[in-house]
């Protein structure tokens, strides 16, 4: 029982992680007021980028004779894959912000676009490497579990704590860092203040554009680091057709059951990762494979109605969200 | 220095515009269609084609003949009706992105008269049965979001989203266990028994006739009816419906059955006319390529009919291209992505005026 508890905190972490990246995303991006329904597509986007480049990489050094490193590779995926998002949130931001263009379809047209964008490319250069991308064994070990040496040996806690991949604990920073930004620093506050009244903001002399696209493209890349989780762990550096699959809406989702705040993201993320991935851990006698995967879906749909019903003012949306700021307009 | 950049007029600034000509936005419409196919152009000169002969034919590979007309229109039917669908909720902003699973769900209820039933019944009381339950079924399944945003706002695009997953997953239940076909290893759901499939008229199902019935329904719906014209007030602003004395949540969830209720038919006319089965692809992706279809048509039933048969074409087409020149057949969606952003970009130079510095504004005529 306890063993079955713990391999399955352990696998609600894994899964947890890509949604928390994207949740963290989608915070960022929604306190400045930009409601951002791509998250799905710019998770697309981020994880055929950052596949793609470790693969080029190592093609590249091995036509050379050398040996591939795999930190290198993991760097390179990072990098490549937040700037895939972070072009998805550019081209978000330069229709909603510039051309202020309806937030949700934009939104919604990220999405396809991205969905598109992943299996286009993933097909296209699957076709190219013969049959399928994969990457070497030592990108892939690059992005498996850690050893820290004594830390990991801890009976128990080592196993719950410390040995995840290197991407588990970039996300747990991440989120840290977010709370802090938002909470303690002058920027954070600006923001906050875009997001939840870009009239008063405005007058406050805050540059309202600046504030919105710098956190809407860095919320962008955000989801692209999240999505690149999805090809380089979930599936193991290999591209599979349709890869992200809602992961991008579930964090979506995420982002109201954590009220907008970037520390209570990281507890439902691990709650909601261990919905998805229950199913192989904890047996329910009697219930079909098929309606067990319902599960995430039917929680989120739950929690949604409940917290819909108790609205408090202290939890809610950034105010300005979902509508465009026209200074011209006030 | 500061002082003086402070009072410097900006570079760029902008104006609404009164109203434009229709004539001239369609001409900005169209300029932003050509950069679209041009950006895709592009792309495909970088895969290392040429654009001509690649969009040559995808056009080729989705009219060149009977054949494959009869699949356009096939692909046609389901976006056009589905995107008149969506645009019952879209109208007055509420963003029903759960198509997907509205037509899964019509798609079981007609389903299941036409595997069940349909030794039982004849076949004119049969095809009435898959249709009044093929649109219950997407009409409720649409029903539980619009309550719920009714009753307490609840955040519908995650709500009916969510539920495209449900319906997806009952349709894998489906296959695996109740329904599998008997005899197959492979979780499969029986074809449909003859009596249950739609008669052909001129090559394609009848559906195609009743998604013509249904824009210019839909058109006096809208345009000339009480019940259309509480959907654009509820669009425009719940409040100002509230104050005109119109019962919002009633709308919402009318609308909201009304929306769903058409989705499920295309589930219908997918198993009893296209697929003559229930997969799991059954949806296919349309019910967001139609959000995509009633979007670019600006919510206009006739506009839809034009932009449906565009897409199925870019569909049907890309199909071809991955044959012959082994470009993915995800193209099209990608390119669909790429007409939308240019078109969500141009409505700006429709509604705004740019005005460069030191230059007068000037009237509009």
């Amino acid at each position: 029982m306890l063993s079955t508890i713990q391999t399955l905190f352990i696998a609600a972490v894994l899964a947890g992680t890509p949604l928390l990246l994207g949740a963290l995303g989608e915070i960022l991006t929604e306190k400045s007021g930009n409601m951002n329904l791509g998250v799905e597509g710019m998770m697309f986007m981020g994880a055929i980028s950052g596949l793609v480049g470790a693969y080029y990489y190592e093609q590249g050094v091995l036509t050379k004779g050398g040996t591939p490193s795999g930190a290198a590779a993991a760097l390179i995926a990072l990098v490549i894959s937040f700037l895939a998002g972070a072009l998805g949130a550019v081209i978000y931001s330069f229709l909603t912000i510039t051309l202020r263009a309806n937030q949700n379809v934009t939104g919604l047209t990220l999405t396809i676009f991205g969905t598109g964008f992943g299996n286009f490319f993933g097909e296209y250069f699957g076709l190219k490497a013969g049959g399928y991308v994969a990457v070497g064994e030592r990108t892939k070990a690059a992005f498996s579990n850690l050893r820290i040496p004594v830390l990991s040996d801890i009976p128990v806690l080592g196993k719950l704590l410390f040995q995840y991949n290197w991407m588990v604990y970039l996300a747990l920073a991440l989120a840290i860092l977010l709370a802090w930004f938002f909470n303690k620093t002058r920027m954070g506050l600006n923001l906050r203040a875009v997001g939840e009244s870009p009239a008063t903001a405005d007058a406050a002399g805050i540059n309202i554009t600046r504030y919105k696209y710098l956190a809407t493209i860095i919320g962008g890349g955000i989801c692209g680091v999240g999505g690149m989780y999805m090809s380089m762990v979930t599936t193991s550096g290999v591209w599979v057709h349709n890869c992200v699959n809602g992961y991008g809406w579930l964090a979506v989702a995420l982002v109201i059951f954590a009220s907008w705040r970037a520390g209570r993201a990281i507890l439902v993320s691990i709650i909601f990762g261990g919905l998805t991935v229950m199913r192989m851990y904890v047996r329910i006698p009697g219930l079909p494979a098929q309606i067990y995967d319902m599960i995430p879906y039917v929680a989120t749909i739950i929690v949604l109605v409940i917290t819909s019903m108790r609205q408090s003012k202290e939890f809610a949306q950034p105010k300005s969200c979902g509508t465009n700021y026209f200074r011209e307009e006030r | 220095m500061s002082h003086e950049a402070e009072h410097k007029e900006p570079l760029i600034r902008m104006t609404k515009r009164d109203a434009m000509a229709p004539k001239k936005a369609w001409l900005i419409r169209g300029i932003a269609f050509l950069g679209a196919l041009l950006t895709g152009a592009l792309l495909i000169l970088v895969l290392g084609h040429n654009p001509i002969l690649v969009y040559k034919d995808m056009v080729v590979g989705a009219f060149g003949s009977r054949t494959v007309i009869y699949e356009t229109v096939k692909l046609t039917v389901p976006l056009l009706i589905t995107a008149i669908g969506i645009s019952f909720a879209f109208k007055m902003k509420f963003w029903n992105i759960g198509a997907e699973g509205q037509i899964l769900v019509g798609a079981v209820a007609a389903g299941y008269f036409g595997l069940f039933m349909a030794t039982v019944l004849p076949k004119i009381p049969l095809v009435i049965c898959m249709i009044v339950s093929s649109m219950l079924a997407g009409g409720l399944y649409g029903l539980l979001p619009a309550v719920c945003k009714a009753k307490w706002g609840t955040n519908e695009t995650l709500f009916t989203l969510m539920l495209n997953y449900i319906a997806l997953a009952f349709i894998k239940f489906l296959m695996n266990g109740p329904w599998k076909a008997k005899g197959s290893s492979f979780p499969k759901i029986d074809m449909l028994h003859k009596g249950a499939r739609l008669t052909k008229i001129l090559g394609v199902h009848w559906g195609w006739i009743v998604a013509l019935i249904l824009v210019v329904l839909s058109w006096i719906y809208f345009n000339k009816t009480k019940q259309g014209y509480e959907i654009a007030v509820v669009g425009e602003s719940n409040n100002t419906a509230r104050y005109a004395g119109i019962n919002v949540s009633k709308v919402f969830i009318r609308t909201m059955f009304l929306s769903g209720a058409l989705c499920g038919l295309v589930g219908m006319f997918q198993v009893a006319g296209a697929d003559y089965t229930i997969t799991e692809s059954t949806a296919g992706g349309v019910g967001f390529t139609a959000i995509t279809v009633a979007w670019l048509a600006k919510m206009n039933p006739y506009g839809m009919l034009l932009v449906a048969g565009f897409i199925a074409m870019l569909e049907r087409g890309s199909n071809t291209i991955q044959t012959i020149y082994k470009i993915p057949a995800s193209a099209s969606e990608l390119l669909t992505g790429i007409i939308l952003f240019f078109m969500l970009g141009c409505e700006f130079f429709i509604t705004y005026k740019l005005i460069l510095r030191g230059r007068k504004e000037e009237q509009d005529a």
